[in-house]
């Protein structure tokens, strides 16, 4: 390989995991920008040269993606940004706190509190963990989801304190019960504003059993536990905040936020060389004042990310399988009825977004495949990258073209479409199987019309193909 | 698969439906005035229902069940439900699907019930749900289920017209999926879903081919559904579990318009799936049961209902003993849970009945308890 076409295979990777991959052209003028220059936008999302599909559009056209109260609309919404942003980062480290911080619709029948939380994953989620856990702790969506406007001075409700400590930050093993119950003294009267009157509307109103109306965090002091406490070792008259800063300055918080995120950016199996990445991100999380945003720096520009080890090393979750073959092949650019089944298409998979099956999440990585999610994956990939009129398939013709000229055999256009929907590595058997399929069109003139119809064929059985499901 | 003395396989099919049925005018309390003073605007005609006792009586649409009824073949489970009813359409679905009301669960009660069929999962079809998206009560991991959106075109490439190109790209399909060893555990794991689902699809496209029958079904999706069941039941290809839903029942407004035009759907279905079953002498082989996951608000709101809780379950087979189980939940305001019906069986008790007395199989480690059972099935 030259020096170009590992730059391009190195700046594919990045773009797949700190985003929803990326077309020919992207990286290559990514590759002119350099590596470390684009790790830095990534991490700086800003908000002057914003280029996803704007609010007052998309609500023009769709009705259901205005007030965002149903599930189905708020999803497709949240789909339609990640299609259309040139901050892929952010909309991916948003679904990143999504899944760790898994909080779904089946309790809250109110979308728009969900959404709400999105939004805050994305105004927080580079910064401070400390910050993420207290902006987490006020999140009304959350307060309900786990139960903290039932966690009363003198009658604690766990539910939020256990999780906390479980699921959002420290793992299991590494507090007591007693921990989580001095936690949810402290966070006593971290409730909503109306929660009395969303109890009296919820005996009335079963469609909405939470209200119409907008949630807001209250902390009221009146309810809340002053009293002495002793957590993770410490004593004192703990509020919530100080709770949060004893969690983040445990090796086991460090340890849990740094393996996640290398889980969900860098491979779904930890070697011996990941173990070392960790440890590094572990660093730059106390080196930085728990900064995200450091810590994911680390990992992108760590040798371990960039090597082969961590080359297509994850399963793709749902959400990045559609939305990845939906970028690449250019459609949706535009509000299209058919965007809510986009979001149907994810569930079909097994990642409904903001549908988590429980509080813990979805089980990521091989478990995303079984026979009944693995024909969703394919038929969906296949259709849209298949589909000779889509212009993201169209521009991989031109581009073949470009590079190759006019006549091609069949195993070039396969190693052509391969390095322009990857660049993919596959198995010799794998390889054999297209270039055999591609043999079936005889010397293909891509001059001709029918020729675009090979090419796509081509490219359906890419996306079909057992490699294709990595990232 | 028939079996060596010529016995066919047992099979359930789950008919869910989908968005909280109206319990009151599914099995009416059509002599009670409590029923009326309720029901202002829901009500229906005392005189056009169908009566299956001095108390109680089908929905004027649910003529095909009531011929069922009159036959001895269906059974009606009154007052099912679980403890602390829960209203969100999800979270108590979740319930249904997991036989766990009180802890979150993870495992689909179903999805256990076909491990216990085929433990060695050799049969990618012994559970087949019809419709998109895996229901909860089928996920257990592990356990291979096909689910199939529309048996005529069920499989890979279904957008693919041209019928040779199809065939090409799925025999590229077969040879990628299908070679040796892969470079590690993930390919071998890939390579080996890739090809059950390739292989389950083969089996279930034979199904189509080799039926025939008398019976014409509506062109509803539920009744598409029932007779894509007939086709792979009557093709034998092992099938155990069948899993089907229609809705949507969350009938808030307009109910007496869409409510029974969803029970005409059902138990037209319903009724032109055991008269296919009886036409190829398998009504013996097949119990239906179908379930909600809530009952709906005693009091109307004026158009519609609300949520509510107790609900209806029937169980309807040729081995079915019929007649009215549970107790028909008091209507009288001093009875009321929170202006709904209450709730006086655990819905448990018919899956371990179905699981001990069907299925032949140990309820407990499926429903996480032990359930007293009824005598809708011969024990």
């Amino acid at each position: 390989m030259t020096t170009t076409t590992t730059d391009v295979a190195l700046m594919a990777h990045l773009m797949r995991r700190a985003g929803f991959g990326a077309n020919r052209e992207e990286l290559e003028g990514k590759v002119d920008r350099g590596y470390e220059n684009v790790v830095e936008d990534l991490l700086h999302p800003s908000a002057d040269n914003r280029e996803n599909l704007p609010d007052d559009l998309i609500r023009r056209y769709h009705v259901d993606q205005s007030e965002l109260r149903q599930l189905d609309g708020a999803g497709a919404y949240w789909m339609y940004q990640m299609i259309t942003t040139n901050h892929p980062l952010e909309e991916k480290l948003a679904l990143f706190w999504h899944s760790l911080f898994a909080t779904g619709y089946s309790k809250l029948n109110q979308a728009r509190a969900l959404l709400n939380q999105i939004d805050m994953f994305k105004r927080t989620g580079f910064g401070s963990f400390r910050d993420i856990l207290i902006e987490l702790s006020k999140d009304p969506a959350m307060i309900i989801w786990l139960d903290n406007n039932d966690n009363h001075d003198g009658a604690i409700n766990e539910n939020y304190g256990r999780e906390l400590l479980e699921l959002f930050s420290m793992g299991i093993g590494n507090y007591s019960e007693d921990d989580i119950k001095e936690a949810s003294r402290a966070f006593t009267g971290w409730t909503l504003k109306n929660a009395e009157y969303m109890s009296m509307r919820a005996m009335k109103d079963s469609i909405w059993p939470y209200s119409r109306i907008a949630w807001h965090f209250e902390f009221r002091e009146h309810d809340h536990d002053t009293g002495e406490k002793e957590f993770l070792g410490e004593r004192g008259e703990f509020d919530g905040a100080e709770i949060v800063d004893i969690i983040c300055k445990q090796d086991a918080t460090a340890r849990f936020v740094c393996t996640r995120l290398f889980q969900f950016f860098a491979a779904d199996e930890i070697d011996e060389d990941g173990e070392a990445a960790i440890e590094q991100m572990m660093a730059s999380y106390f080196e930085s004042d728990y900064e995200i945003r450091s810590v994911l720096r680390t990992l992108f520009n760590s040798e371990y990310f960039k090597g082969e080890a961590a080359r297509y090393a994850r399963v793709k979750a749902p959400v990045e399988t559609v939305v990845g073959a939906v970028r690449m092949a250019g459609t949706y650019r535009q509000p299209t009825l058919g965007v809510n089944q986009l979001a149907s298409q994810a569930f079909y998979m097994g990642q409904g977004l903001l549908q988590p099956p429980t509080v813990e999440g979805w089980h990521e990585g091989v478990e995303w495949i079984d026979s009944g999610s693995l024909v969703e994956r394919v038929n969906f990939a296949a259709k849209e990258l298949g589909n000779p009129s889509n212009p993201g398939v169209r521009a991989i013709v031109d581009r073949l073209v470009r590079d190759g000229g006019t006549a091609q055999s069949a195993a070039d256009i396969v190693d052509g479409c391969l390095d322009l929907m990857g660049p993919l590595q596959v198995e010799d058997n794998t390889r054999e199987a297209m270039v055999e399929f591609a043999s079936q069109f005889g010397d293909i003139d891509l001059d001709a019309e029918e020729s675009v119809a090979a090419v796509a064929n081509v490219m359906r059985l890419i996306a079909s193909s057992k490699e294709y499901q990595l990232a | 698969m028939v079996t060596q003395n010529g016995n066919h396989d047992k099979t359930l099919v789950v008919v869910q439906l989908s968005g909280g049925n109206d319990t009151l005018n599914t099995v009416v309390p059509y002599n009670d005035g409590l029923y009326y003073d309720f029901r202002q605007t829901v009500q229906l005609d005392g005189d056009a229902v169908h009566p299956i006792s001095d108390d109680l009586a089908f929905n004027p649409s649910m003529g095909p069940i009531k011929r069922l009824w009159d036959e001895g073949k269906v059974a009606v489970i009154n007052g099912i439900g679980y403890p602390n009813p829960n209203r969100s359409h999800f979270r108590s679905m979740d319930i249904w699907h997991t036989a766990m009301p009180d802890d979150i669960g993870r495992e689909g009660w179903l999805g256990r019930t076909t491990r216990e069929l085929d433990p060695a999962g050799d049969n990618v079809l012994t559970a087949v749900n019809f419709g998109r998206g895996m229901p909860r009560a089928l996920g257990v991991r592990g356990v291979p289920v096909a689910s199939v959106g529309n048996l005529e075109t069920y499989g890979l490439f279904p957008d693919v017209q041209d019928e040779f190109m199809r065939k090409y790209a799925l025999d590229a399909f077969a040879k990628m999926y299908g070679g040796a060893q892969g470079r590690d555990a993930v390919m071998d794991f890939l390579g080996q879903t890739g090809t059950d689902a390739l292989k389950g699809a083969d089996i279930l496209r034979t199904a189509p081919e080799q039926y025939q029958s008398s019976v014409e079904y509506a062109a509803n999706p539920i009744a598409q559904s029932l007779k894509s069941v007939a086709q792979v039941m009557l093709a034998d290809l092992g099938t155990r579990i069948f899993y089907t839903q229609h809705g949507s029942f969350d009938t808030h407004s307009g109910e007496l318009v869409s409510h029974a035009k969803l029970w005409d759907e059902v138990a037209g279905g319903i009724g032109d799936f055991y008269d296919d079953l009886r036409e190829h002498g398998r009504e013996n082989d097949a119990v239906i049961f179908v379930f909600s996951e809530f009952g709906r608000r005693i009091k109307d709101n004026g158009s519609g209902t609300d949520h509510g809780s107790g609900g209806t379950a029937f169980v309807i087979g040729g081995d079915v003993s019929g007649g009215l189980y549970g107790q028909y939940p008091s209507l009288a305001p001093d009875m009321q849970l929170e202006g709904d019906l209450h709730y006086n069986n655990d819905f448990r008790m018919t899956y371990s009945t179905l699981l001990e007395r069907w299925f032949h199989l140990d309820s407990e480690p499926i429903v996480n308890g032990r359930f007293e059972q009824f005598e809708f099935l011969p024990a």
